[in-house]
C-alpha cells in the first residue's frame, strides 16, 4: 500500500482555529438569544431610553449571562480535563463527587456566616476550594491501583462521596440555625442570580489564572488521555500534570459551586458534544469545551427563566434533565468496547 | 562507562510493596545496536524491569543508565527522543484515530504550545506504513482488534525514532504474518539504523535466531544470559522455567521449543 491511500488529514492548528472560530459564533448567538430572552423582552429602542430597560439589562440580565458563560466555561474544562487525566469518558466535577465535596465545604462557610473572609477572601470560597480539592484526592486515591485507575472503583467512590456529602449538607442544615439553613437551602438549588458585576469581578480574580494554567497543561492531558505509562515515556511529568489538574479543577468547581451552588452535568454533555463535533484531541477539546461549556450554560439558563411562565427553573435542574439521559447513554456505547 | 553498552541496570531493587521485592539487585547491559530478549515465567519482574529501563518506574536502590548516564538526570523529553516503551496493555478509554495516536510518537520533538507539522506527520504516517498498518490511518482505535491496536503502538513508538525500543510482550495479540512483519521490522532497524531492542516475550520461537542476546529473569533476578544458542536448550529452559518436560530441537537452522 502506498501512502498516497491515505487522504491527507487537516492539521492540528486549522482544526483548532476551525473549530474555535465555529464555537465562539455559537457562543455570540447563545448570549444574544438569553439577553434578548426573558420575562421583559428588551429590545434596541428601550435599552437607548428606557432607564428601567437599562437598569434590567445592564445590572441583571448582562451579570447574569456573564456568571453563566463563567461557570459553563469552568465546569466544562474541568470535565475534560478529569475525563483525560482519568482516561474516562464518565468523569466529570459532578459525578466524580468533587461538586460534592465542595457544597459540604460552602455549607460549612454558609453555617459560619456568608460574609466571613480568610485573608480578604470570601470563606466560602476558601471553603468549597478545599472541599472540592478533598474530594478529587480522595476520589482518585480510591480508583487508582499501582499505574492504573481503575474506571468502575472511580465511579462508584465519586457516587459515595456524593452521599456522604449530601449527608454532610443535611446535618449541617440541621444543626445551624433555621436563617442559615434557609441560605444553604436557597444556594442548594442553585442559582445564577446576581446584581452588578462585583461577584464576577471577584470570580474572575480566581478563575482567569486557573483557565491559562489548565490550558498549558492541554498537550500533556492529550497524552495523558491514550495512556498514563505512554505518557510518562514521552516526557510527561505525571505527578506534577496530576497535582496540577487535581488543583485547578478543584478551584475552578469550588469557586462556581460556592456562587452557582452545585450545578450538574454539564462538565459531561460539553466535552462530549466537543468531541463529537472536532474529535478526540484534547488540545481541540479543552479550549472548545472552555467556549461552548459558557454557550451551553447560557442557553440552559435561558430556557431555565423562560420555561415556565409563573416562575424560574433551577439551572441546574434543566443541565440534569439532559445530562442524565447522556450519562446513562455513554454508560451503554462505553459497555460495548471497554471493560467499567 | 562502557561505550559498547547503551542501556544498563546496576544492582537495580524495586518492589511494589515494603519487604516484598520484585526486582532484587539486576545488573543487565544491553549492547548498542542488538536485540535482547527478556524471558522468564510470570511474574518474574520482567515486566516490572523493562518498566525501569523505560522510567515509568524509578528504581529503589541501584541505577538505571543510558549511554553510560543514569537515566533519571536526563530530561524527559530528552530521554523519550532516545527511548521508546510499547506497553503490554494497549487499551485505551477514548477512540483517537491510529494516526493521532502514532503522532503522540512526535511529541518529544513538538516545543511545548506547538502542534505537530507536515514533516511529523508524514513521519508518523511512515511509522505505520513499517508496521504494515498505514490501512488503519484513520480508523478508531477502540475498533480495533488487540493485534492492530499493537501494531499502531508499535509505530507509535517508532515515531519517536529512538535509539532503544523497548517492547513489552509486542507479539502477544499478533498473527502469524504481523508477528514475522515486527521481527522483520526490528532486524531491518537494527541492521540499518543501529536500532538497540530490548523485547520482553513469552514467545521463544520470536528469539532463534535473529535476537542477539537473551537474559533469563526468575524471582527478580537474572539467573541466565547467553546467546539464543546458549539459552534456548533442554536443560536451560527446564531451570528457568522450572519444568523438566521441556524440549527443544533444530529445524532449518531454527530452534523448536515445547513442553511434553
Amino acid at each position: 500500500m502506498t501512502m498516497r491511500t491515505i487522504s491527507k488529514p487537516a492539521s492540528i492548528t486549522s482544526r483548532l482555529w476551525r473549530a474555535m472560530a465555529l464555537l465562539a459564533l455559537i457562543l455570540l448567538a447563545s448570549a444574544v438569544v438569553a439577553l434578548w430572552a426573558g420575562a421583559r423582552q428588551i429590545d434596541l429602542a428601550a435599552l437607548r431610553s428606557d432607564p428601567f430597560a437599562q437598569t434590567l439589562f445592564f445590572r441583571l440580565r448582562l451579570p447574569r449571562v456573564v456568571m453563566a458563560a463563567l461557570i459553563g466555561s469552568s465546569l466544562a474544562a474541568a470535565g475534560a480535563a478529569l475525563q483525560a487525566l482519568f482516561r474516562n469518558p464518565l468523569a466529570d466535577p459532578f459525578t466524580l463527587g468533587v461538586s460534592g465535596g465542595g457544597a459540604v465545604g460552602a455549607s460549612v462557610a454558609i453555617a459560619l456566616g456568608w460574609g466571613a473572609r480568610v485573608s480578604g477572601i470570601p470563606l466560602v470560597i476558601v471553603a468549597a476550594f478545599c472541599g472540592a480539592m478533598g474530594a478529587v484526592v480522595l476520589v482518585h486515591r480510591l480508583a487508582r491501583t499501582g499505574a492504573v485507575v481503575l474506571p468502575g472503583a472511580l465511579l462508584l467512590s465519586g457516587v459515595v462521596v456524593n452521599m456522604v456529602a449530601g449527608a454532610a449538607v443535611l446535618t449541617i442544615q440541621y444543626v445551624t440555625d433555621s436563617t442559615r439553613a434557609l441560605q444553604i437551602l436557597r444556594w442548594m438549588i442553585g442559582s445564577l442570580d446576581v446584581v452588578g458585576f462585583a461577584t464576577i469581578e471577584r470570580m474572575l480574580f480566581f478563575l482567569v489564572p486557573a483557565w491559562i494554567a489548565l490550558l498549558a497543561f492541554a498537550g500533556d492531558l492529550h497524552l495523558l488521555a491514550i495512556d498514563e505509562e505512554t505518557a510518562a515515556t514521552l516526557g510527561v511529568n505525571i505527578r506534577r500534570c496530576e497535582t496540577a489538574v487535581h488543583v485547578l479543577c478543584a478551584l475552578m468547581v469550588g469557586v462556581t459551586v460556592a456562587v452557582g451552588g452545585a450545578i450538574g452535568f454539564v462538565g459531561l454533555i460539553v466535552p462530549h458534544a466537543v468531541r463529537l463535533l472536532f474529535g478526540e484531541d484534547l488540545r481541540i477539546v479543552l479550549p472548545g469545551s472552555f467556549v461552548l461549556g459558557a454557550a451551553f450554560l447560557v442557553s440552559a439558563d435561558a430556557v431555565a427563566r423562560t420555561a415556565l411562565s409563573t416562575t424560574e427553573l433551577p439551572v441546574g435542574a434543566v443541565t440534569a434533565l439532559l445530562g442524565g439521559p447522556m450519562f446513562l447513554w455513554l454508560l451503554r456505547r462505553r459497555q460495548r468496547y471497554s471493560a467499567l | 562507562m562502557n561505550e559498547f553498552h547503551l542501556l544498563e541496570a546496576c544492582d537495580v531493587r524495586f518492589g511494589y510493596s515494603p519487604g516484598v521485592p520484585v526486582v532484587s539487585g539486576v545488573s543487565l547491559a544491553v549492547a548498542r545496536g542488538s536485540l535482547c530478549a527478556l524471558i522468564g515465567p510470570n511474574g518474574c519482574g520482567k515486566s516490572t524491569l523493562i518498566r525501569l529501563f523505560a522510567g515509568v518506574l524509578q528504581a529503589q536502590a541501584g541505577e538505571i543508565r543510558l549511554d553510560g548516564v543514569p537515566l533519571h538526570g536526563i530530561p524527559r523529553k530528552e530521554a523519550a527522543k532516545r527511548i521508546a516503551y510499547v506497553p503490554q496493555s494497549t487499551a485505551m478509554a477514548f477512540p483517537f484515530t491510529a494516526l493521532e495516536v502514532v503522532l503522540t510518537g512526535r511529541s518529544p520533538y513538538t516545543p511545548r504550545f506547538r502542534f505537530e507539522n507536515d514533516s511529523d506527520r508524514a513521519r508518523a504516517l511512515d511509522a505505520l506504513d513499517t508496521v504494515g498498518a498505514l490501512h488503519l490511518a484513520s480508523r478508531p482505535v477502540t475498533e480495533l482488534s488487540g493485534g492492530e491496536r499493537q501494531m499502531v503502538a508499535v509505530a507509535r513508538a517508532l515515531a519517536q525514532e529512538p535509539a532503544c525500543l523497548l517492547l513489552d510482550e509486542p507479539s502477544a495479540a499478533l498473527d502469524l504474518k504481523h508477528r514475522a512483519a515486527l521481527v522483520r521490522t526490528l532486524v531491518r532497524l537494527r541492521d540499518t539504523r543501529g536500532l538497540t531492542a530490548l523485547v520482553v516475550t513469552h514467545d521463544l520461537h520470536l528469539i532463534d535466531p535473529v535476537f542477539d542476546r537473551v537474559c533469563a529473569i526468575r524471582g527478580g533476578s537474572v539467573i541466565v544470559r547467553g546467546s539464543p544458542a546458549e539459552v534456548l536448550r533442554d536443560g536451560v529452559l527446564a531451570e528457568i522455567y522450572d519444568d523438566a518436560h521441556v524440549r527443544t530441537t533444530r529445524v532449518d537452522g531454527r530452534t523448536l521449543i515445547w513442553s511434553e
